[in-house]
């Protein structure tokens, strides 16, 4: 019988590393809990001593500004000691192994991993480890490996559709972009159908879309003028340039042309639809810079929400 | 099951009133502790002369037993629609016990500013300190065996009532 690696005896977080199989209750109680979180910037001191003398590491085997910073912040907020680690630039490539690594942290009394590596199931494979070596009250949050799952960034992504949108229920989201590259889609999709969402729509072409995306209860489409239609939601995935290996893809003013999205484009969507996009932007190639600024776009306040759902997570995690 | 020793919430209400009427500040802010005590804050302030800002406290994340019982979900937002810095404020709560609550709420408001000084006004003390904390204002004072907690609860015509029931985790 294989328990859930990332939940405790009675169900509670003890680390985050995928929103795959993570109950609905959970991902809902992340969501309320970091409500209140985003108010904190009202105050004259910014931080609350939940954390106060535990020290997270942040180990970052793949390069990301956006993320650690927001982890980063998310874990001085709770008053916790934050350690950057760029790996790729040290122990790794001098011979050590992951494993090595996380022992001689541990020797340093890490109380938190917060995990980026360019290899799925990194994450997976840390906790385990954890776990074998008797050190339980470690913990371990997924900031992103490979192409498997960015469980935080599918979190703040949740949050904000919360947020402008109440209810998953009635909604039909759209996710735009190179899916096949993409672990911010398969989180969300994982952590919207979770959340009963009435239809998920991958947009992309052919070449884009992993084998049986169906069978993650989305609905494809290659022509992006018919997938927007009466949309609530439309997710821009970024064009990852640096992922594509082989000719996957005639040129970035094709792709542009198809599948960025423009104000003709977005006029097919509900008039009251939000544009989000997880960041880095390449405007021009999958955006046009009227719609990333224009008033429906939510992709500066979901940064924002980031902080507060990061502090989420690590609060609720460091707890159980 | 109600002990015999237990007071009736509107009159310990009506008794807190008496005490603070002649002696709080005019420009005292009020300042409720999530949840019991935001309500008695809100009595207060209506019934209290003066000119008394409102505020709400929730102390989740300033507790000392977050390690032995974790976060609870939907902390209630901390509300403090004033000046802290130089303000003066009068800390309120329902049951006063062990002080702890106190103490948490009066490190977040230090997070806020400097406040020219804090007041604790309280419907219920218990007695059973842990910490040197004392009430400015206090409503009734009581004797309640360890076990059992004492509850606060409003009905929905906003009537108070005090009831006890078995302590769970810490108080």
């Amino acid at each position: 019988m294989s328990r859930n690696p990332q939940l405790g005896r009675n169900g509670e977080l003890v680390h985050l590393l995928t929103l795959e199989g993570l109950p609905a209750e959970v991902i809902t109680h992340i969501l309320d809990t970091a409500e209140p979180f985003a108010s904190l910037g009202e105050r004259d001191v910014k931080k609350v001593p939940l954390l106060r003398g535990k020290a997270v590491f942040n180990l970052f085997f793949e390069n990301s500004t956006r993320t650690r910073t927001t982890f980063e912040i998310a874990a001085k907020r709770l008053s916790a000691d934050v350690i950057n680690l760029n790996i790729g630039a040290s122990s790794t490539s001098k011979g050590e192994t992951l494993l090595d690594t996380v022992d001689n942290l541990c020797a340093m009394n890490a109380d938190m991993f917060v995990v980026r590596h360019s290899q799925s199931g990194a994450p997976h494979l840390i906790a385990s480890h954890l776990t074998a070596m008797g050190r339980s009250h470690v913990h371990v949050v997924n900031a992103g490996d490979g192409r498997h799952a960015h469980p935080t960034q599918g979190l703040l992504d949740l949050y904000t559709i919360r947020h402008y949108k109440k209810d998953f229920r009635g909604l039909t989201v759209a996710i735009v972009g190179d899916v096949l590259h993409s672990r911010v889609a398969r989180s969300l999709i994982h952590g919207l159908t979770t959340m009963q969402t009435a239809q998920v729509r991958v947009i992309a072409p052919r070449t884009l879309v992993p084998a049986q995306m169906e069978a993650l209860g989305v609905k494809v489409c290659n022509d992006a003028r018919e997938g927007l239609r009466d949309c609530d939601v439309v997710v821009m995935l970024r064009l990852q340039n640096e992922r594509m290996k082989g000719a996957l893809l005639p040129s970035p003013g094709e792709y542009f042309k198809n599948y960025g999205l423009t104000g003709e484009k977005l006029a097919l969507a509900k008039p009251d639809a939000i544009v989000m996009h997880p960041g880095p932007m390449n405007r021009g190639v999958e955006i046009d810079t009227p719609v990333a600024d224009g008033a429906r776009s939510v992709i500066l306040p979901q940064v924002t929400f980031g902080i507060a759902v990061r502090m989420a997570v690590l609060s609720i995690v460091a707890a159980n | 099951m109600i002990p015999s020793g237990l007071p009736d919430a509107e009159a310990a209400l009506a008794a807190l009133v008496e005490r603070m009427r002649p002696a709080v500040a005019h420009d005292a802010a009020f300042v409720g502790i999530y949840s019991g005590g935001a309500w008695i804050a809100e009595r207060l302030a209506a019934r209290i002369p003066g000119n008394h800002p409102l505020g709400f406290i929730d102390v989740s994340y300033y507790r000392d037993d977050y390690a032995l019982s974790g976060l609870k979900a939907n902390a209630k937002r901390t509300a403090l629609p004033f000046d802290v810095a130089g303000s003066t404020i009068v800390l309120i709560d329902d049951v006063l016990y062990t002080g702890r609550s106190v103490r948490a709420a009066i490190n977040e408001l230090f997070d806020f500013g400097r406040p020219e000084r804090i007041e604790l006004a309280v419907l219920v003390d218990r007695g059973g300190r842990e910490l040197p904390i004392e009430a400015t204002y206090a409503g009734a004072r009581v004797a309640v065996a360890r076990d059992l907690s004492i509850v606060l609860s409003r009905d929905p015509g906003g009537t108070l009532s005090l009831g006890v029931e078995p302590l769970s985790g810490v108080a």
